[in-house]
């Protein structure tokens, strides 16, 4: 809601409060106020109303124009004017020599191609008036005022150059204050002094309008109320400039007299009107029903709308004239040649509006009140404003009699309200006194006993309904700042994370620590990032990706699978701005559904995942240089298992997307829960990267699997034994598979295996690797001998051969 | 021969006086009072002492072999200690080239924000809850008393999957599900997590952002208890000198509602262009759970009542450290996400 300050001295006497005085004001009475806009950025000085006596052609200058102009003093001035709109006999605006222009700018006698020139002639941009503020016959040139403008005077208050609009920005509930007089309402509670409406001075014809117009409402819960006015002789033309330039601070343009009065009263009073050209309704009434499936009406912007029984029109009784409460009908449109109005001034349904604008799209300041709730009490005196305006302002007879169809509830509402109950809501301890004052202030009447008072709601406030609503009615208008600052009185307990909580933190406190940096990208992707890097647990889910109904984007169409393809493209973005070498990591839930017409919610899975390309150490004057390989990315998750004591297994693993030798699923228990490794040269390829890894995990898994408790176990008193064992065997046996095997036959002596070498090449056949392995040995109860060993690496070597087929050397 | 002795002494501790190598003063050593050395050899003649004169003798002996070994042993340790300091010099390093460096990640700014707001909220006795992100349009809208065809929950405005399900646009149904799961029971709860709306993305606007929520209801609770709270929220979050202020607004699911605005840092309340010359910036929407939102969950308003409160971390993040687009939020620059350490 755009609100002239000074139009609103208008309804409320505001004493000289500033500009910030009255955005504060407004601002905490919940009506915020969002930006300041002056007419004028800046003050002219010198400016008066001019008269041009003579206009001719430069004898120089095609494009210029030589003026005589009387601006109430002695002599003439003589000034060139540019404009292409100058005009002998115009009223126009004139900067004297000597006048100061916005930016400084100030007017002296010049000469224009050989003639003198004293003074300029002005448009309301060169003194600093936003376009938006200018009417649009005037944007390209010079203003030109009103025949009986006084020559010689002063133009700030003719052009309204001196007034503010306040930008406020309403919340949904304040349709109320969708208007001039509900802004008034909240100022006056405020500033002690009444809300002042409109003097209305309605003189009417002997004629009746009955003989002229007939009004029927088929459907009466759609439009309660339907009262048309009938205006003889009227003469369409501009609208007075003061009008003008009021509805341009409000945001409307000017068009002529009768619809410029009509959006004027809506700013007025919130109340939309709508004026027709009787003599182009072609029959003597209106039917108020609703359209018929596949009706058409040709709309103001000579547009054809094809509307539906869920939209109500205006009707002739056979061919509609509007949409109600939405636009009206090009074949009833007033013109310069209207002679006679139909001024209707309506109560629609607000849902019933809001149909019609959301299938025409046509939503502007009139539906848009409708929408939100218009006053029942304000209907009939909103026509009778625009009929006496019209009278006035564009010669109209006004016919006696309002012809009218009326079922509207105009009652108010009532609310109880006791003290007690609202002191223990807010916390505070206002009076009773003071809550009959708030009320006043408010124009709410009330019946008052003891602590009990009953509110009687007026009906412009349609958000106050219930009593939550009058709480923050009276602490509004109590001030919001002098509500105390108190803590819950009420037991409390001890907050604290979940363990699930606090194990996810330390799971990425630990990746943090160990050089991942933490993303958050987006959960909406597209049909090829679904597809892309899956890991085996959720590519072997049979899920099926879910789609928006109304994505803004392909890009964003679908809900993500996997982090993966997103953080790749971090990659992408950080490597393509210079950074070469990074880790990143990612927590967050994929979304797993396998309905293909959905009707539950998908599964929310949390994922952790990481991707890594570039150094890892990178140390350049000690020239030590490590890339990211697969067993470092294995080494952060095994140190991740180790840090939460749990077992991750490693299994060589095809995935799609992935280098086909370099991949391994991971497993926890037997379970799958992710994969890890590089991703394919080609994938890294196309995303400009060099060598990529990744994991990606199931969180969700990690954070419930059971984990041992902690219990303390004796640091052992004997010393434990080391022997090493180096194998040969063929290539595709996996140190993994003997590992386990040593420790299997092993038990219970061997406490740790660990492959310390690898070496393929020369002295071995080419399908032939040696694993060389050290193993621990330790008994808790007493120090090992050699012998007792010795049984047991006889047995492991025995195991190793028969099982991996290996030849152990040494 | 005690003559001899005395000589023999000050001869040595010459020579000691003047050496200035360690293998030198271990020949002095092997030569004086080495078992073959020359006391050794003076000492031979003991036999032909008077038994009076043997004792003295032997006693000056024992003085100037322990005198020797004192002014061996001195000038040892002084070279020792010349020999090094020189390795030392030798072995000085420049301090002031770049360490090894440790490779240590971060956590992204607004998991920071969020986590900082969460141990706020913990000390104050609060819980976390968490609430999936595709929402059904029951708890998302109408259990906030957004009963459908609210002009607030366009089709337009939010991500629909179905006509009934739909990524959630603020995190309030979290409030809705964690009263439905209790019995009348007191809650405190904070709730985290990803929101998205149908914006396009711009430098104020991105389809997925944070938010986190905040719901008390008990018995007896005011709106001062509302006011409290945020306070100590604010002061804690944004500074002990900032001032809050809450002004009456519109959320469906409260009632009264308030917006909380801080008092500008940058210019300390008396409007500059960072709080639009206001002075105050907006930081939550909040207010006093409507009737009709407890009566939906089970709650009996005649006897409970609550505050709820609502604040987005990426805005909060902006406002701490000044930062001019949402989307930087999302592009994980590394350049940008490294930048708060210590945030």
């Amino acid at each position: 809601m755009l609100v002239s300050l000074k139009w609103l001295t208008d309804y409320v006497d505001y004493g000289n409060k500033t500009v910030d005085e009255m955005s504060a004001l407004l601002t905490k009475l919940g009506l915020e106020v969002d930006g300041v806009e002056y007419i004028a950025k800046e003050k002219s000085e010198n400016i008066v109303v001019g008269y041009v006596k003579e206009c001719e052609q430069h004898p120089n200058a095609d494009k210029l124009s030589l003026c005589q102009v009387d601006v109430g003093e002695e002599a003439d001035l003589q000034i060139i004017c540019g404009a292409a709109n100058i005009a002998q006999g115009q009223k126009v605006v004139v900067a004297k020599p000597g006048a100061v222009l916005p930016g400084n700018f100030k007017i002296k006698k010049v000469k224009l191609r050989g003639i003198e020139s004293n003074g300029m002639i002005c448009s309301l941009q060169e003194l600093s008036v936003d376009e938006k503020f200018v009417a649009p016959q005037f944007v390209e040139g010079i203003v030109v005022l009103p025949e009986d403008t006084e020559v010689g005077s002063s133009v700030d208050e003719l052009l309204n150059l001196d007034d503010v609009v306040l930008d406020i920005d309403l919340t949904p509930n304040r349709a109320d204050a969708l208007n001039m007089l509900g802004v008034a309402y909240d100022v006056s509670t405020s500033v002690d002094s009444p809300v002042k409406y409109p003097e209305i001075n309605l003189n009417r014809t002997e004629e009746s309008a009955k003989d002229y117009i007939n009004v029927s409402v088929a459907e009466e819960s759609l439009a309660p109320y339907y009262g048309a006015m009938i205006i003889k002789n009227v003469t369409v033309g501009p609208s007075p400039i003061w009008m003008q330039n009021r509805l341009l601070a409000a945001g409307i343009r000017p068009i002529n007299n009768v619809v410029d009065i009509t959006n004027y009263v809506l700013i007025e009073y919130g109340q939309p009107l709508h004026a027709f050209d009787y003599d182009l309704i072609g029959s003597k009434e209106i039917v108020v029903r609703r359209a018929e499936n596949g009706e058409v009406i040709k709309t103001l912007d000579g547009k054809e709308r094809t509307m539906n029984e869920d939209h109500m029109l205006i009707t002739n009784g056979k061919v509609p004239l509007a949409i109600a409460g939405v636009m009206g009908g090009a074949d009833s449109e007033v013109t310069d040649e209207t002679k006679t109005i139909l001024l209707e001034a309506a109560y629609f349904d607000r849902n019933v509006v809001r149909k019609a604008v959301n299938h025409t799209g046509l939503r502007s300041e009139a539906s848009s009140r409708f929408e939100k709730g218009i006053d029942p009490n304000r209907v009939q005196a909103a026509g009778d404003r625009a009929a006496a305006l019209l009278s006035e302002y564009a010669n109209g007879e006004v016919l006696k009699d309002t012809v009218t169809f009326d079922k509207l509830d105009r009652t108010e509402a009532e609310i109880l309200l006791n003290t007690e109950k609202l002191n223990s809501r807010l916390g505070t301890e206002i009076s009773n006194e003071e809550i009959g004052s708030i009320l006043t202030k408010l124009g709410f009447s009330y019946e008052a006993s003891n602590d009990d008072f009953t509110v009687n709601i007026p009906t412009r406030r349609l958000d106050v309904l219930i009593f939550e609503d009058m709480v923050e009615e009276i602490a509004r208008i109590y001030g919001y700042d002098k509500i105390p600052y108190t803590l819950p009185a009420n037991a409390s307990k001890p907050g604290r994370l979940s363990n699930a909580q606090l194990l996810k933190r330390r799971i990425k406190n630990y990746l943090e620590s160990v050089g991942l940096t933490e993303t958050i990208t987006y959960s909406l992707v597209s049909k090829k990032q679904t597809e892309t890097l899956l890991s085996p647990d959720i590519s072997s889910g049979d899920y099926i990706p879910v789609p928006l109904a109304m994505p803004m984007s392909e890009d964003h169409k679908y809900l993500r699978l996997s982090h993966l393809p997103e953080l790749i493209n971090r990659l992408t973005h950080n490597v393509a701005r210079k950074q070469a070498d990074v880790a990143l990591y990612e927590a967050g839930s994929i979304f797993l559904n396998k309905e293909t017409e959905i009707h539950t919610q998908p599964e929310e899975q949390a994922r952790i995942s990481g991707a890594l390309t570039g150094m890892w150490v990178n140390q350049k004057w000690q020239a030590e240089q490590k890339e990211v390989d697969f067993y470092l990315v294995k080494g952060l998750i095994e140190g991740l298992a180790d840090y939460l004591s749990i077992n991750i297994e490693f299994k060589q693993a095809v995935i799609d997307d992935m280098h086909p030798g370099r991949a391994a699923s991971l497993h926890i228990n037997g379970d799958l829960i992710g994969f890890m490794g590089q991703i394919h040269p080609s994938l890294a390829k196309e995303k400009d990267l060099k060598e990529t890894f990744v994991f990606d995990l199931n969180l969700a898994y990690l954070l419930e699997v059971e984990r041992p408790e902690l219990i303390y176990t004796a640091i052992p008193k004997y010393p434990s034994i080391l022997r090493d064992i180096a194998i040969i065997v063929d290539k595709s046996v996996n140190a993994g598979d003997v590992q386990a095997t040593i420790k299997e036959v092993g038990q219970p002596l061997v406490k740790q295996v660990e492959a310390f070498d690898v070496y393929t090449g020369e002295g071995l056949e080419a399908n032939e690797k040696s694993i060389a392995f050290n193993l621990h040995y330790q008994d808790p109860e007493k120090t090992l001998t050699d012998e007792e060993v010795d049984a047991s690496f006889e047995k492991v070597v025995e195991a190793v051969k028969t099982k991996h087929n290996a030849k152990v050397r040494n | 021969m005690q003559e001899q002795l005395k000589q023999l002494k000050n001869e040595a501790i010459e020579k000691i006086n003047v050496t200035d190598s360690l293998d030198q003063l271990q020949e002095i050593q092997v030569e004086y009072i080495g078992r073959k050395g020359s006391i050794t050899t003076v000492l031979r003649g003991m036999g032909k002492l008077s038994a009076e004169e043997r004792p003295i003798v032997g006693q000056l002996a024992n003085e100037v072999r322990e005198a020797i070994q004192n002014e061996l042993s001195t000038k040892k340790e002084h070279l020792e200690k010349i020999e090094l300091d020189k390795k030392l010099a030798e072995e000085t390093i420049d301090v002031t080239l770049p360490g090894r460096k440790v490779t240590v990640g971060h956590p992204h700014i607004l998991t920071s924000v969020i986590e900082e707001i969460e141990d706020l909220f913990i000390g104050l006795g609060y819980e976390i809850k968490e609430g999936p992100e595709v929402e059904t349009d029951y708890y998302n809208f109408e259990a906030l008393n957004l009963p459908k065809g609210h002009p607030a929950r366009e089709m337009q405005d939010s991500f629909y999957i179905t006509n009934e399900l739909l990524l959630r646009t603020h995190t309030s149904p979290v409030q809705a599900r964690t009263m439905r799961a209790l019995d009348n029971e007191p809650i405190r709860m904070i709730c985290p997590g990803k929101v998205y709306r149908r914006d396009s993305d711009d430098a104020t606007h991105s389809h997925q952002f944070t938010q986190i929520e905040g719901l008390y209801v008990d018995k007896n609770v005011r709106m001062s208890d509302l006011k409290g709270t945020l306070d100590v929220f604010a002061k804690k979050m944004f500074g002990e000198d900032r001032e809050i202020r809450l002004r009456p607004s519109f959320f469906p699911f409260t009632e009264p509602s308030a917006e909380m605005d801080i008092s500008c840092k940058t210019c300390g309340g008396k409007g500059c262009s960072v709080c639009k010359h206001s002075g105050w910036i907006e930081i939550l929407g909040s207010g006093m759970i409507h009737p009709r939102v407890l009566e939906m969950a089970g709650y009996d308003p005649e006897v409970y009542s609550g505050f709820a409160f609502g604040m987005g971390p990426d805005r909060i993040a902006m406002l701490k450290y000044g930062i001019d687009d949402i989307r930087r939020f999302y592009a994980n620059d590394v350049r940008f996400l490294k930048q708060f350490d210590e945030a």
